[in-house]
């Protein structure tokens, strides 16, 4: 919102410098977004009159001007033409800083000197029009007189300040001077009012009502008469201007002017366009229809999408109940005020705020005035603005009537909260002490009004103050506009302590393992999207239930990520281009499981008032690595795989190879990890299936690509991913024995169940390492493993070593593996 | 009639289709194109035939031709189909791997050093600044229900203050009832919600995570990004504790010489609240571009827990208070790291990752 400090003035006195003005108003939660200095700059400027244009000989872009400027001719180089001889326009002389910090200094062109420069509207800052000079001829200023004078712009600061969302009262000049009053503990001056000036009554001639209280608070409708519809006054005009608004008619810049100044929007109607000179508020039907004053047609009364909206929109209609305007909101084409307009019916209500919000968002339809009315305009200001209104009207319509005992209809208004301050309930939320004369002081000053009690203060918040609450949430409003007013950087600051340490939990413990674990071996932690498209998502999961959003920002994000692969196979292919493909990159993060496939769906309540059981959709964590260095491939995932679990701690994860073990890997170079003792999938190993490789990374075709995609869901779950045991086995201090044992084992047998058969096949094994694998053996595969033996008891002798190792080869022979010849 | 053009189509169709199912390799399949269904191909040359016909009988006998070359041409589709088929599962026979009997110790691995994300590594420290500071760390999921991102804090249905949050929809439920979570103020009430069932009040806590907002991505602005909240709800918290809470984490975040200051703001779900600005960390407080000469700069927000929210809990605020703050992840980072645009953090270029240790 827009604050001039000159109208600020008017509310208040304030001497201070703009740096603490500043401060106030960002220490009262006003923050100053910006700061504007209008009429800077032109102090220099006057007004100068065209004698007479000359032709520089060779130059067609540039003429010599001779002005008067009050002090005899001045030879000035002007590029414009839009100007003739006689004409009267702004010269800034040789010395003059113009705003933005241009100087003009005597310049030579051509052969002839330049002694200031004439200006365009825009130079000046007074517009954005820069096709020509500025033409002052209608200004009533002789040669030589200060442009600001002739203009009569008062130099003035325009504070950029932005009102939360609980201040009601502070979108205005008068809201926005009380809380400064207030802050420096001076007067707030009340503005120039007029009252009513005629004996005839306003109910003779018109007629106002209200047929759906619920939501309309408030509606008060004045009759004006002998309205001249023309220009507003000069200092109206630029008050409008300095807001960001554009001037009118006086009739409209008045409505908008006290909308500025004191937080009341009101309408003004032609009264001979309106039926039966009557207005009422109601509830739009439906199949009504309005043309509001931007030409659109809007239809109204449908509920809309949004959760809670029925379609409620509060209308005014005339004395036939058509439609008039959407209230609070916009009005209609049909009754606007022209320059024919001799007589005003002026509307000044309060609506329903929830009713003008839904109405704004259903319409996407919003205004100054519904800004306003959604967050709460006072009811009790209707007429106050009324008669601020007539005093502003009346500067430019002498014989202006505003008809005695405006028509006032009350619709339902919530009552002001009242709010109980029991001795000790500031310092409690505060801990800071602030003493019951100052808070009394503070509320005072903000309208409050504050019964002293034996035990308590009584509060009641004024009808501006649609925000404070009743009961506990009430008072929490009450101590914030006293710690507000009181200074927030002057409270206590108290650093507490408490019994119970701080931590982190076993889940995000395993998310820093993992993390930690992968930056060592090398991996390069990445970030893709959550939101993909149809397309992405059909590459991995064709045609299956998908969690969609319903507002994208572009149709290619609207589907959440059911993979983390694809984004990294993209991410990757990126880097490609720019030759760094040669990398390990990985992302831990959710992937979303629609509901319906989900085996246990997130039940969760929702809905107005959470009232309703929701299904949500599974977030499942996973972490993904893809192996993408040269010469990288499913093996180097299971090498990677292989430090994770030790790290991790696992008892026994079995690398298991099948066939299609998940989406978007490849069907024959894939395993699951599955964990021996509860059978739970860990995740799985393997490589990019080759069409995703060329689909999402087009340039790496033919290339194998390492992917290891692990369940970090699974893996936090101790009964699911088996840890070894925590206890520390203390080694044998007697001799190790080792063998290698080479096994001829067929397709079906899993070199890892072999080794567990090796391991469980005799106490004295100590450990079993697959270190060979020879692929071109008849009957299978060759696995050849180190096997070493150890006694906690005493060195092995050779029978030992031999029944040992009768009992390996019989383990072995189990399982279907021979020993190789 | 023997005479007819197409008395040699039925055997000529006869021997084209068991041509085509006597094919066993997908090369030869399609060398065999032309012959069996293409331009030199029996049909080709009935269709010529066809000019032999009386007019008026060229239209029926035009059809039954295509409608025999048709039926030659689908089985040709199934069959390479099938040929195609099974020539990828011999490639991929051919290429197949036990994973099961990689031997580690055979993998090559080239040493070098990965990096962490910036987010990541950043959500770190900040954990183990609150950590150090008593807080213990939550999670909570990224989609929610409107009751938890909104209601619940005080935002009823249609509310104006939902406006201050560009959120996302997911479609499911009722219209705007499931949201990705526009803030992780949510795990507050998931936090609450569980100390009130399990009887285990007080909560200090924080909590990291990712959300959502419905807002063009520019260089200080990301659709999806990072926010850590912290909330505690014990006897006797007031206003001072938070100040307190905000200043110990900033000095301690940092440094020393960083001071943090509350102006008041406007949020539903606490009252009083608070905008909290420290120190700019470029210029020190001396004034900068990136403070607008103020000194200042923007980090989050915070607030006494508002009455509305312990009453959609089930706290008794008689008995207990409390406070929230929130600010951004993303933000921290790249105020610390000078990162001229936040979307080089979703780019995931390799040349920007590896900057980081």
């Amino acid at each position: 919102m827009k604050v001039s400090l000159n109208w600020l003035r008017e509310f208040v006195d304030l001497g201070e410098s703009l740096e603490e003005l500043r401060e106030a108003l960002d220490d009262l939660g006003l923050v100053v977004e910006g700061i504007e200095h209008v009429g800077e700059g032109l102090e220099d400027v006057v007004v100068a009159r065209v004698q007479e244009i000359r032709a520089i000989p060779g130059a067609d872009r540039i003429r010599l001007v001779v002005v008067d400027a009050g002090d005899g001719p001045l030879e000035i180089v002007c590029g414009a033409n839009n100007f003739v001889e006689g004409d009267r326009v702004p010269m800034a002389p040789v010395g003059a800083v113009l705003p933005g910090g241009f100087e003009i200094g005597r310049r030579q062109m051509r052969g002839v000197t330049s002694n200031g420069m004439l200006c365009s509207a825009s130079e000046l800052r007074l517009s954005d029009d820069h096709a020509g000079l500025m033409i002052l001829n209608d200004v009533d200023a002789p040669e030589g007189t200060a442009l600001l004078d002739a203009l009569a712009i008062t130099p003035d600061v325009v504070f950029d300040l932005s009102v939360e969302g609980n201040r009601p009262d502070a979108w205005s000049i008068e809201g926005v001077a009380r809380d400064l009053a207030a802050r420096f503990e001076r007067p707030l001056r009340a503005p120039r009012l007029a009252t009513t000036n005629t004996a005839t009554p306003s109910a003779s001639v018109a007629a106002a009502g209200i047929e759906d209280p619920a939501l309309c608070e408030r509606l008060t409708v004045s009759v004006l008469r002998n309205v001249i519809v023309g220009p507003s006054p000069t200092w109206v005009a630029q008050r409008l201007v300095g807001a960001g608004m554009r001037p009118i008619s006086n009739v409209v810049d008045a409505s908008n002017l006290v909308m500025l100044e004191l937080g009341q929007p009101t309408h003004p109607y032609d009264a001979a366009h309106v039926a039966g000179r009557a207005l009422r508020a109601r509830a739009a039907r439906s199949g009504e229809t309005l043309v509001t004053l931007d030409g659109v047609t809007r239809e109204l009364a449908r509920a809309g999408r949004g959760l809670g909206d029925t379609g409620v929109d509060c209308v005014i209609v005339d004395g036939e109940d058509r439609v008039l305007g959407l209230a609070g909101i916009m009005g209609g084409a049909a009754s606007e005020i022209s320059d024919a307009t001799t007589e005003v019916l002026l509307e000044a209500a309060a609506f329903d705020p929830m009713t003008i919000a839904r109405s704004s968002k259903r319409h996407a339809l919003r205004s100054e005035a519904s800004n306003r009315f959604e967050r709460g305009v006072d009811p009790n200001l209707a007429l106050r603005a009324v008669a601020r209104f007539v005093a502003i009207l009346s500067e430019t319509c002498s014989d202006l009537e505003w008809l005695a005992d405006p028509l006032d209809v009350r619709g339902q208004a919530p009552e002001p909260s009242r709010v109980t301050l029991r001795p000790g309930d500031v310092e409690r939320a505060l801990g800071t002490v602030i003493a019951e004369d100052e808070v009394v002081r503070i509320l005072t000053a903000l309208n409050f009004r504050v019964e002293r009690r034996e035990e308590s203060l009584e509060v009641t918040a004024p009808s501006s103050r649609g925000d404070v609450r009743r009961g506990a949430a009430g008072r929490a409003d009450v101590i914030e506009e006293i710690a507000r007013l009181h200074g927030y950087r002057r409270l206590a600051r108290r650093t507490p302590t408490w019994a119970a340490p701080g931590a982190i939990t076993a889940r995000q413990n395993l998310r820093r393992r993992l993390r930690d674990t992968l930056v060592d071996l090398g991996v390069l932690e990445a970030w893709t999207p959550t939101l993909g498209s149809d397309e992405d998502f059909d590459l991995t999961h064709p045609g299956l239930a998908r969690v969609r959003v319903t507002n994208p920002l572009a149709a290619d994000e609207s589907v959440m990520r059911a993979t983390l692969l694809t984004g990294l196979v993209r991410a990757w292919g990126r880097n490609l281009e720019r030759h760094r493909g040669d990398v390990l990159l990985g992302e831990l993060g959710a992937i979303f499981i629609h509901p319906d496939l989900a085996e246990t769906p997130r039940r969760t309540r929702g809905g107005a008032g959470g009232t309703v059981e929701l299904e949500l959709p599974v977030e499942n964590e996973r972490l993904c690595v893809l192996l993408a260095r040269e010469d990288d491939d499913a093996a180097s995932a299971v090498a990677l795989w292989s430090v994770i679990s030790a790290r991790l701690g696992l008892a026994d994860v079995v690398v298991r190879s099948n066939d299609n073990v998940a989406a978007g890997l490849h069907p024959t170079r894939g395993a699951r990890l599955v964990d021996r003792a509860s059978g739970a999938v860990l995740g799985v190993l393997g490589e990019v299936e080759p069409s995703l490789v060329e689909r999402l990374a087009p340039s790496a075709v033919g290339r194998r690509l390492g992917v290891m995609d692990l369940d970090v869901d699974v893996l936090a779950d101790p009964s699911r991913a088996t840890r070894r045991s925590t206890n520390v086995a203390v080694p044998s201090r007697y001799p190790t024995a080792s063998m290698d044992l080479a096994f001829v084992a067929p397709p079906q047998v899993h070199a890892a169940d072999l080794a567990a058969a090796l391991a469980g096949a005799s106490e004295l094994v100590e450990s079993v390492t697959l270190f060979d694998v020879y692929a071109g053996v008849e009957g299978g595969r060759s696995l050849a493993y180190a096997v070493s033996l150890v006694s906690n008891e005493r060195t092995l002798v050779d029978a030992d070593i031999s029944a040992a190792r009768a009992a390996l080869l019989k383990a072995a022979n189990d399982l279907g593996a021979t020993l190789r010849a | 009639m023997t005479s007819s053009p197409l008395s040699t189509l039925g055997d000529e169709t006869a021997r084209a289709l068991a041509a085509i199912e006597a094919a066993d390799e997908l090369g030869a399949l399609d060398e065999s194109h032309a012959t069996l269904v293409g331009r030199r191909s029996a049909f080709v040359a009935l269709q010529r035939s066809l000019g032999t016909l009386a007019p008026e009988e060229r239209g029926a006998a035009g059809a039954t031709l295509q409608e025999a070359r048709r039926r030659v041409e689908e089985a040709f589709a199934a069959r390479r189909a099938l040929l195609e088929s099974r020539e990828r599962q011999r490639r991929l026979d051919a290429d197949r791997l036990d994973l099961g009997d990689v031997v580690v110790a055979q993998v090559p691995w080239r040493l070098t050093l990965g990096h962490p994300s910036l987010v990541a590594s950043t959500q770190r420290e900040l954990e183990d600044v609150f950590v150090a500071m008593g807080f213990k760390v939550a999670d909570g999921p990224e989609v929610e229900s409107d009751w938890y991102n909104f209601e619940a804090l005080n935002i009823p249905p249609a509310h104006p203050a939902r406006g201050m949050w560009d959120t996302f929809y997911v479609d499911l439920g009722e219209p705007e009832t499931v949201v990705l979570r526009t803030h992780t103020s949510p795990t507050q009430i998931h936090l609450m919600e569980a100390a009130v069932a399990g009887g285990t009040l007080p909560v200090h806590s924080v909590m990291p995570g990712r959300c959502y907002r419905r807002d063009t991505p520019d260089a200080r602005h990301l659709a999806a990004f990072h926010q850590v909240e912290g909330l505690v709800v014990d006897r006797d918290i007031t206003f001072a504790d938070l100040a307190g809470v905000i200043e110990t984490f900033t000095k301690a975040y940092f440094g020393e010489d960083i001071d943090a200051r509350l102006r008041p703001a406007y949020f539903p779900f606490t009252e009083p609240s608070a905008e909290f600005e420290i120190t700019c960390t470029i210029c020190r407080g001396a004034g900068c571009r990136t403070c607008s000469q103020t000194g200042w700069i923007e980090l989050g927000g915070c607030g006494m827990l508002d009455p509305a929210v312990f009453d959609a809990v089930g706290i008794d605020p008689e008995e207990w208070s409390g406070f929230a703050f929130g600010f951004g992840i993303d933000r921290c980072a790249q105020m610390r790291y000078q990162i001229a645009d936040m979307r080089a953090l979703i780019e995931n270029d390799v040349r920007f990752l590896e900057q980081f240790s």
